[in-house]
């Protein structure tokens, strides 16, 4: 469903800023597979989702959604494909509108529009169903300002925009990060149902080893711009966080004899 | 006052573009100076050419269309920043009108304009036709309302709160800013053939500081008829473009000088954008209104 193949991404080449965000990622995700990301800040895990929603283009190597190749489409081109949802939970809503009316755009993801009227009873019905599988009384303010909703509501409902359109990949990027613990734990669980409920097949950066082994069907860890682990459903569902922990741990302490080694 | 208040109805129109740009596409757009007298040259040379009035208004409409397609074109293929973008095209018009007119004045006071069976039959400056603009005006102000609530117009709205989002759900957003900078000045250049006709003649000089006029008309009738709805907002703006000419009109007759208009213009947009800002004025502002529905009972 998803093909990431060879990526390299370098940003300000040759110059004192130099910095090698991807050194060559190969990723495959089979239809409804659902990968957690894990790794250290700076990574490359962030920049591994701006790849395939077009945000940023590669250096070299092709991004396949679906056997579609988009490396050359721009973000907008490709967002019929693809469901995000950004870490501040400001990002993937317009305040000044209404609940109801980020709902219509959303609904129209990647297709023509044209000028029909954007909210309709009909929809307005269908909006009204899906909000209440959010559990949040949202379905009761269609009308309000999406500015007006706390972030933990804001992000439920950026979910709900991003995944039922039925894209074709969805890509989260910490969308729980910037939330209090309960929040979080709601969003978690709304993803693991939304995911679920539509077969979406999911790229989930998070930095919460708990979450990453929670969710999901498929683990990957990143370091510096590669993948150095990879665990498939059956190895995941063995690991706890320590040993999570341990082979980050494992990863510094290789990079620390590299570096005795050099002396 | 009726003059002030039919001016301020025509001179909505433009307001209504303004209000499109500047607070839809959170884009400030001064391409409108030049646009208004575009409009205002073409519907005129149309006239008095022969073309049948209502043609030549359209044609001023496309022509301010194009001018706001260059704009846009600018600030989004060209990567220029929006205000130099649109100097740029007002500066460039400048030229483009006087080869439109062949000459700074054109008179159409001899020719059959929209205007013109108004006048005859004696009604400017009547109920009647306050009403009748009044009418363009709203009808103008709902087909806006109607667009903004369309798909391509909801698309637009989210192109000036949050340009990120509303490409990650694949709309373009340079193609919603040169069709929302194409709308604007195609109705700044409609209320410019139509002044054109209302007050008998095409001047090149007739669009110098109008983006004033249409911020004046945006910040006053929003701060004051207030914006939470695009209805309520767009009839704000109609309102605000009124308020703003019976303001002008009552400073004429104080004794101040016509020329001293753009001044007042400037000054008055000045005071609306920083009053609200003003804490002694919010304090205020929050004072009166828990105490307005209060007062009310009393007086009842
Ligand atoms: N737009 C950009 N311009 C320049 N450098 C960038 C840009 N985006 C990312 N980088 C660099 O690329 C590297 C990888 O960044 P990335 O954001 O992918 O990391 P990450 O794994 O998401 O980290 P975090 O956990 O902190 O979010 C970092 O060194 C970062 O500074
Ligand atoms: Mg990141």
């Amino acid at each position: 469903m998803l093909d990431l193949s060879n990526i390299t991404k370098t940003f300000f080449p040759g110059t004192v800023n130099e910095r090698k965000a991807l050194r060559g990622v190969d990723l495959h995700l089979a239809p409804g597979e659902f990968v957690t990301v894990i790794g250290s800040n700076g990574a490359g895990k962030s920049t591994i989702l701006n790849m395939v929603s077009g945000k940023l283009r590669p250096d070299t190597g092709s991004v396949v959604i679906d056997g579609t190749d988009v490396t050359r489409l721009a973000d907008f081109q490709r967002a019929k494909y693809i469901g995000r949802v950004f870490q501040d939970p400001m990002a993937g809503t317009a305040p000044t509108m209404s609940i109801e009316q980020n709902m219509a755009m959303a609904l129209e993801r990647g297709k023509r529009r044209g000028l029909a009227l954007g909210v309709t009873a009909a929809k307005r019905e269908r909006f009204t169903e899906e909000l209440k599988s959010l559990e949040l009384g949202l379905e009761r303010r269609l009308k309000a300002k999406v500015g007006l909703l706390s972030g933990g509501q804001r992000q439920a409902l950026s979910l709900l925009m991003a995944t039922f359109s039925g894209p074709k990949i969805l890509l989260l990027d910490e969308h729980t990060a910037a939330l209090d613990p309960q929040r979080a734990a709601l969003v978690s669980r709304l993803t693991a149902e939304l995911v679920e409920r539509h077969h979406l097949t999911t790229l989930m950066v998070t930095h919460n080893m708990e979450q990453a082994l929670t969710l999901g069907t498929r683990l990957v860890m990143m370091h510096d711009g590669r993948i150095i682990l990879d665990l498939d459903q059956e190895r995941k569902s063995q690991m706890t966080v320590a040993d999570l922990l341990h082979e980050f741990e494992k990863i510094k302490g290789a990079q620390l004899d590299d570096r005795t080694m050099l002396q | 006052m009726i003059t002030a208040v039919e001016l301020g109805l025509i001179y909505a129109i433009m307001a209504l573009g303004v209000y499109l740009t500047f607070r839809i596409l959170d884009f400030p757009d001064l391409t409108v100076d030049g646009s208004f007298t575009t409009g205002a040259a073409v519907a005129a040379v149309g006239i008095i050419n022969g073309m049948p009035p209502i043609a030549a208004t359209l044609l001023a409409f496309f022509a301010g269309m194009a001018a706001g397609i260059v704009t846009g074109l600018l600030h989004t293929k060209g990567k220029i920043n929006g205000l130099l973008a649109g100097i740029l095209t007002m500066i460039a018009l400048y030229s483009i009108n006087l080869r439109i007119m062949g000459k700074a004045n054109l008179p159409l006071l001899r020719e059959e304009t929209l205007v013109t069976p108004l006048k005859e039959a004696g009604l400017l400056g009547t109920g009647l036709s306050v009403a009748t603009f009044l009418l363009v005006a709203l009808a103008i102000k709902f087909l806006l309302d109607w667009f903004l609530h369309t798909d391509t117009g909801l698309a637009m709205q989210a192109t000036g709160d949050n340009e990120e989002m509303i490409r990650s759900l694949g709309v373009s957003t340079d193609n919603q800013k040169i069709l929302g900078l194409a709308l604007s000045n195609g109705l700044v250049a409609l209320c410019g053939g139509l002044i054109a006709q209302y007050q008998g003649f095409a001047d090149i000089g007739m669009g110098i500081g109008i983006i004033v006029a249409g911020l004046a008309s945006v910040i006053i009738g929003q701060a004051i008829f207030g914006h939470r709805l695009i209805l309520i907002a767009t009839l704000a703006v109609v309102l605000g473009s009124v308020l703003y000419r019976v303001v002008i009109q009552l400073a004429l007759q104080a004794g101040l000088q016509p020329n001293d208009m753009k001044l007042i213009s400037a000054v008055l947009v000045v005071v609306a954008l920083v009053l609200p800002q003003w804490s002694g004025f919010r304090k205020l502002a929050a004072r009166l209104k828990p105490a307005a529905p209060a007062e009310k009972e009393t007086v009842a």
